[in-house]
């Protein structure tokens, strides 16, 4: 942002030109992220592809929510990933572990020749992330409901520690059926713990069919407003909406950023359809994949 | 019916380990701010009350919800902060079992697990509020240390050497009260029995509140001229494999004495163990411990009614020399 420092704000002429520099900024950072977002999506689907297995739908919905944090938002150091300030980031939907690899790999925590071992024999990259073999992985998950919890602890961590470090977890939306959720989410209120950002991929679908035909969620805001969060709504493909979402709490409480987002996001075919939660494509629709994300 | 000093080696007074454990808690806290506690409502019963007067902000109590309980001590441990979980131990290890095994073990995160209140200590309120399916669950776990302090002196050793080298642990705290068992200036090792006694004959292996039950036994054995070495396993994971070893090749007889499911437990481990050695080194082994929810009964009551007590274990040991 170094078109702000210093603006001159006297005139109506400059004033214009430094609407006009912001927009233009926000801009080249949506650009930068929209492509780094289909790198990470064109190595999900060749990943997936090669493992012969994986969750794409999922993978797919959370790209852009990853792309931002890891571009844009995150106080991380690639070269030093267990450097004790550093924000953490969690995944608790772990079974989107192919979109987190790529991400990572992309922001230079390992060479991204790894994608290719994704779920081979001995891969450090197994199907849901292991921390103690994959640097920028903070805790083991998989079964959910799990990393919402530990998300809490890292928060309560850095207060006590008198840490800048702040928190980001990602849950599914169908995870949100856990009720370890609910306990850590009192718990996040109860620790007043403006440090922690709970973000939920709301695509609506879970393994088996829509969230709402199957437990309902909504309304996800008014709960998790009752829960104690400061809730922000956002569009979880648009960059600009989920960097001002990810913005520090303004309430002194964690904030809650429900990101709406669509299964599958980027391939026509994946997208919104239930039976693509661990479908594998074939390779017709990898080609066609790959060609709809160029 | 007996009571514990009765079945105890001596009619030495008795303790209840939580009482070490804050004490060492506080001490350990004064000294390394990283010691925090983690509760789940249980600040009383786990005896965290002057802990918290002490450390306000270093008492994290999120209430009656233990899987997060878990999931925060795991964050706290990624945070930098050396976690002591602290929870009546059935609700511990059962309710947040999969937090203990994907949080804790398999992201190998530092966090010691305090299974507060174990075995029957709870006796008349049930199978649901015992703990003694704890070592078997957490047996099951790779890279979970799982020790058993037997007394004062070992609850203190314990605390300490995990703020020394921190690891993910789960600790028993007794609440039953037992007598000192360990002999002064006794070490800690990890991974190590203490052997409390030498035998030749057969060997007495027990853990937790029945030690003193062995010592006990021994007592009784060298009064019928039968020498049994009696050993402490405070360690369940990892196990003293030489000690059971050389108990197998060295005496007739092994008995294991556990306040704990016989299924998986500390007995199951030693006799898979010694079901592995060749013909000669595997001498009768007999296990001590629950086959059965435990019906209605004080602590007391409900050891002498598993054949948890210094006579039973004395006739196991008896009855294996003699029919193998």
């Amino acid at each position: 942002m170094t078109v702000l420092l210093s603006p001159d704000l006297g005139s109506v002429e400059s004033r214009a030109q430094l609407r006009r520099a912001v927009r233009d900024e926000a801009a080249a950072a949506s650009e930068r992220l929209a492509r780094r977002a289909t790198e990470t999506r064109r190595a999900i689907v060749r990943m997936i592809s090669t493992a012969g297995q994986g969750h794409i739908g999922g993978d797919l919905s959370v790209t852009d929510i990853l792309t931002t944090l890891f571009d844009a938002v995150l106080n991380v150091d690639p070269a030093n990933p267990a450097w004790a300030e550093r924000d953490r980031f969690v995944l608790s939907k772990g079974h989107c572990a192919a979109a987190l690899y790529a991400t990572l790999a992309h922001s230079g925590f390992f060479p991204t020749e790894a994608l290719a071992s994704f779920m081979q024999p001995l891969s450090p990259l197994n199907g849901h992330p292991n921390r103690v073999k994959v640097p920028g992985v903070e805790t083991n998950t998989g079964p959910l409901g799990h990393g919402l919890p530990v998300a809490v602890g890292t928060a309560i961590g850095a207060k006590l520690l008198g840490s800048p470090s702040r928190t980001f977890v990602v849950l599914g939306d169908g995870e949100m059926q856990e009720g370890s959720n609910w306990e850590a989410l009192m718990s996040a209120a109860h620790f007043e713990l403006d440090n922690l950002t709970v973000i939920v991929d709301r695509n609506r679908l879970q393994q088996g069919a829509r969230t709402e035909d199957t437990s309902s969620l909504d309304p996800l805001d008014d709960k998790l407003a009752a829960f104690g969060l400061e809730v922000r709504v956002v569009d979880g493909h648009d960059y600009g909406q989920l960097l001002d979402a990810f913005a520090p709490s303004t309430s002194g409480k964690p904030v809650g950023v429900i990101a709406n987002t669509v299964k599958g996001k980027g391939v026509s075919f994946i997208e919104d359809r239930v039976e693509w939660h661990h479908k594998v494509p074939s390779p017709d629709q990898v080609a066609a994949a790959l060609e709809e994300l160029s | 019916m007996s009571t514990s000093t009765t079945e105890s080696a001596s009619e030495a007074p008795v303790y209840d380990n939580r009482t070490a454990f804050a004490d060492e808690l506080i001490a350990l806290a004064r000294a390394d701010a990283r010691v925090v506690a983690v509760c789940n409502d249980s600040v009383g019963s786990s005896n965290l009350t002057a802990f918290r007067e002490e450390f306000p902000d270093r008492l994290i109590n999120v209430g009656i919800a233990e899987q997060n309980m878990v999931g925060v001590g795991a964050g706290l441990a990624n945070a930098g902060l050396i976690p002591f979980v602290c929870a009546a131990s059935p609700f511990l290890t059962g309710r947040s079992l999969e937090q203990i095994k994907a949080d804790v073990a398999y992201s190998a995160q530092n966090v010691v697990l305090c299974g507060m209140s174990p075995g029957m200590a709870y006796g008349e309120l049930g199978p649901t509020h015992h703990s003694v399916e704890d070592l078997s669950w957490l047996r099951a776990l790779p890279g979970l240390d799982i020790a058993v302090p037997a007394d004062r002196m070992q609850t203190r050793q314990a605390l300490r050497a995990l703020v020394a080298e921190p690891r993910p642990a789960f600790l028993r705290v007794g609440r039953h009260k037992v007598p000192d068992v360990t002999p002064e200036g006794a070490p800690w090792e990890r991974g190590r029995f203490l052997t409390l006694r030498e035998g030749d004959d057969a060997t007495l292996i027990a853990t937790g509140t029945l030690v003193s039950r062995a010592l006990a036994a021994a007592e009784l054995l060298e009064a019928d001229g039968i020498s049994a070495r009696v050993l402490n396993a405070a360690w369940i994971a990892p196990l003293d494999e030489a000690a059971v070893l050389s108990a197998a090749a060295e005496t007739r007889a092994i008995v294991v004495a556990e306040e704990a499911n016989v299924s998986g437990g500390l007995g199951a481990a030693v006799a898979s163990l010694v079901a592995q050695q060749p013909a000669g080194a595997r001498p009768p082994v007999r296990l001590a411990g629950l086959t059965e929810f435990a019906p209605t009964g004080s602590t007391d009551f409900l050891l002498e009614y598993f054949g948890l007590t210094a006579s039973d274990l004395a006739r196991h040991a008896r009855e294996a020399m003699v029919h193998g």
